[in-house]
């Protein structure tokens, strides 16, 4: 350019740099364009769950499922070191030989202490199934009532307070002396360790109710049948669905403890009863089975809570 | 003068941690049918007590309230309530929440279809047509007061109360509702008694602006008169000599005469 000045000749020197000026904008535009498309890229990756390109919705699937899958790896990957040299653990493999045995025939009954792992599931879910069932029906009313009344709640709360740290298998003795069976004792309880949290969370709802709403009860001078179909009891839902989240949650684990326990059929008698034939690897299966069935009951229930509350968020 | 609403001596004290607290004192009002009023006071004067007390929410410690010759013994539909957080139930619709109002007035007289036209007629009042399938939390905060205000008027009550009902939104919404409600009040001929700080609030919409003392043991220090003709147009109102000596009136009173009281609180 200087050059160009030197020569004097103004009319050449404008247009040169001009070009100059001019690459630089198309160098920025060329830019912006790549930024742009990024940002395309960028942009159409939240519709990817909805939205139509394939490819883009196996990359969101793949992002939501790899790092799961990661970790589910570097666990069996763990398993496999801490035990290939042999010791009385099983590894993942003879484990994975074990369950293809298991699971070939989940249904098999051969006498009354030795059936398929199918039953032994189902039957716990039955226990768990009946107790928390009877839980729901008294604790739901009852967290109503307390929430409702000042002196009902001041009187049974220290009850509670007093009983609900008691681990449930303490019950068990006076299930089994009341019952003088097994089975509904561990019915039971299931029924004591349910019944807990349904009954806090529900009160609780219901004192949580906001007091515009009663005051838009009041003023509307809606029935009581009103007040507790269109304002209370959609009020309290959510609680109530975390008092029955929770709920499960401690039947599905106190379940175990007390087949083991009781005996007869049911996942955590099969547990007890495998570690006294030393079948370890059944264990290791019971303990992937029973977790499994766990995240089952909790992730339904978060569904169903969602699909409950959607719309009253 | 008609006395549709009767405010007879009316005291209210609350019992309180720290004793007895009196919140208002000698409380002596009448409201003629179709009226507007405005309470006005600084925060803590015991304006929403008082409406609560028309509303029947609580019941004075002494005196009487009276609309339309009977006693107010406790809420009721016919002085219906627009909230100053609107109070929509969040699982009902727009339609379904003032259907619920409207089913609890009309309900034992009209059938279903009736019902439905009512609603619908309110949520037309409002300008919400489109609005009236969708939950609360999908529309914004202005359209939410105007469900709140749909379900009050659908219930075709004798008196309206509002708390402050355009306290929460920014100053475009609210003077367009404030338009609104005065069309609206002029086609229903509400008599309506309406809690607000908001000076040209009350200077625009009301008949009369009754103004409080400052608490504790509040009670009405002035009544100013608003002469102003209806319709009444906001733009036109800003230049009119009467409505800047009405606004200055209330200021004067809001900042003068009772600023002491809040400089102590303060």
């Amino acid at each position: 350019m200087s050059a160009l000045t030197m020569s004097g000749d103004f009319g050449l020197e404008k247009p040169v740099d001009r070009s100059s000026i001019n690459s630089q904008p198309v160098a920025e535009v060329v830019a912006e364009l790549v930024k742009e498309k990024k940002m395309e890229k960028a942009a159409t990756l939240p519709v990817a769950e909805t939205g139509t390109p394939i490819g883009e919705r196996l990359g969101a699937l793949g992002r939501a499922i790899l790092p799961p899958l990661l970790g589910m790896l570097v666990l069996i990957g763990l398993w496999y070191v801490a035990t290939h040299k042999g010791g009385s653990i099983p590894g993942p493999v003879q484990t994975w030989d074990a369950a293809v045995k298991l699971f070939a025939d989940p249904f098999y009954r051969n006498g009354p202490n030795d059936q398929g792992i199918g039953w032994n599931v189902l039957s716990s879910l039955q226990r768990v199934g009946i107790g928390f069932g009877f839980a729901a029906l008294v604790g739901i009313p009852l967290g109503f009532i307390l929430g409702r009344s000042a002196f009902l709640s001041a009187m049974i709360n220290p009850i509670i307070s007093l009983l609900r740290p008691v681990s449930p298998l303490a019950w068990l003795p006076i299930g089994l002396l009341v019952f003088k069976k097994a089975d509904p004792a561990a019915t039971y309880t299931i029924f004591i360790c349910s019944i807990w949290p349904m009954i806090m969370n529900t009160a609780q709802g219901v004192q949580r109710v906001p007091q515009d709403y009663l005051n838009v009860a009041r003023v509307l001078a809606l029935s009581e049948w009103k007040v507790v179909t269109k304002i209370l009891f959609p009020a309290v839902l959510p609680y109530m669905l975390t008092g029955i989240r929770l709920s499960i949650g401690t039947a599905w684990l106190v379940i175990v403890a007390a087949e083991m326990l009781t005996g007869g059929v049911g996942i955590g008698f099969w547990v007890w009863d495998e570690w006294n034939n030393l079948k370890v690897e059944h264990i290791i299966i019971a303990i992937f089975v029973i977790g499994i069935v766990g995240l089952i009951l909790e992730q339904a229930l978060i569904l169903l809570a969602k699909k409950l509350t959607k719309e009253s968020s | 003068m008609e006395k549709f609403v009767q405010i007879e001596s009316v005291g209210q004290t609350f019992d309180t941690n720290k004793g007895k607290f009196v919140a208002l004192r000698d409380i002596d009002l009448t409201i003629r049918q179709g009226e507007f009023i405005a309470l006005i006071g600084h925060s803590g004067c015991g304006k929403s007590t008082l409406l609560n007390l028309i509303a029947g929410l609580t019941t004075p410690t002494t005196g009487v309230l009276l609309c339309d010759g009977r006693e107010i013994a406790g809420p009721g539909p016919e002085r219906a309530v627009v909230f100053q957080n609107h109070s929509l139930l969040p699982w009902l619709t727009c339609f379904e929440n003032v259907y619920l109002a409207v089913e609890r007035v009309f309900g034992a007289k009209e059938g279903k279809a009736r019902l439905k036209e009512r609603t619908a007629a309110a949520i037309n009042l409002v300008g919400l047509d489109h609005a009236s399938s969708k939950y609360p939390h999908e529309i914004s905060g202005g359209m939410k007061q105007r469900v709140g205000i749909a379900r009050a008027l659908s219930m075709q009550p004798k008196v309206l109360l509002m708390d402050e009902p355009f306290g929460a939104l920014d100053a475009l919404t609210r003077a367009k509702l404030q338009d609104e409600l005065m069309k609206i009040c002029e086609a229903t001929k509400a008599t309506t008694v309406m809690v607000t700080h908001d000076v040209d609030e009350a200077v625009l919409l009301s008949d009369r602006i009754v103004m409080m003392t400052n608490g504790p043991a509040a009670t009405i220090g002035e009544i100013l008169e608003v002469k102003l003709p209806r319709p009444r147009q906001r733009l036109t109102l800003a230049h009119d000599p009467a409505y800047i000596d009405y606004r200055a009136a209330v200021l004067e009173f809001l900042y003068e005469k009772q600023a002491h009281v809040e400089k102590m609180a303060a």
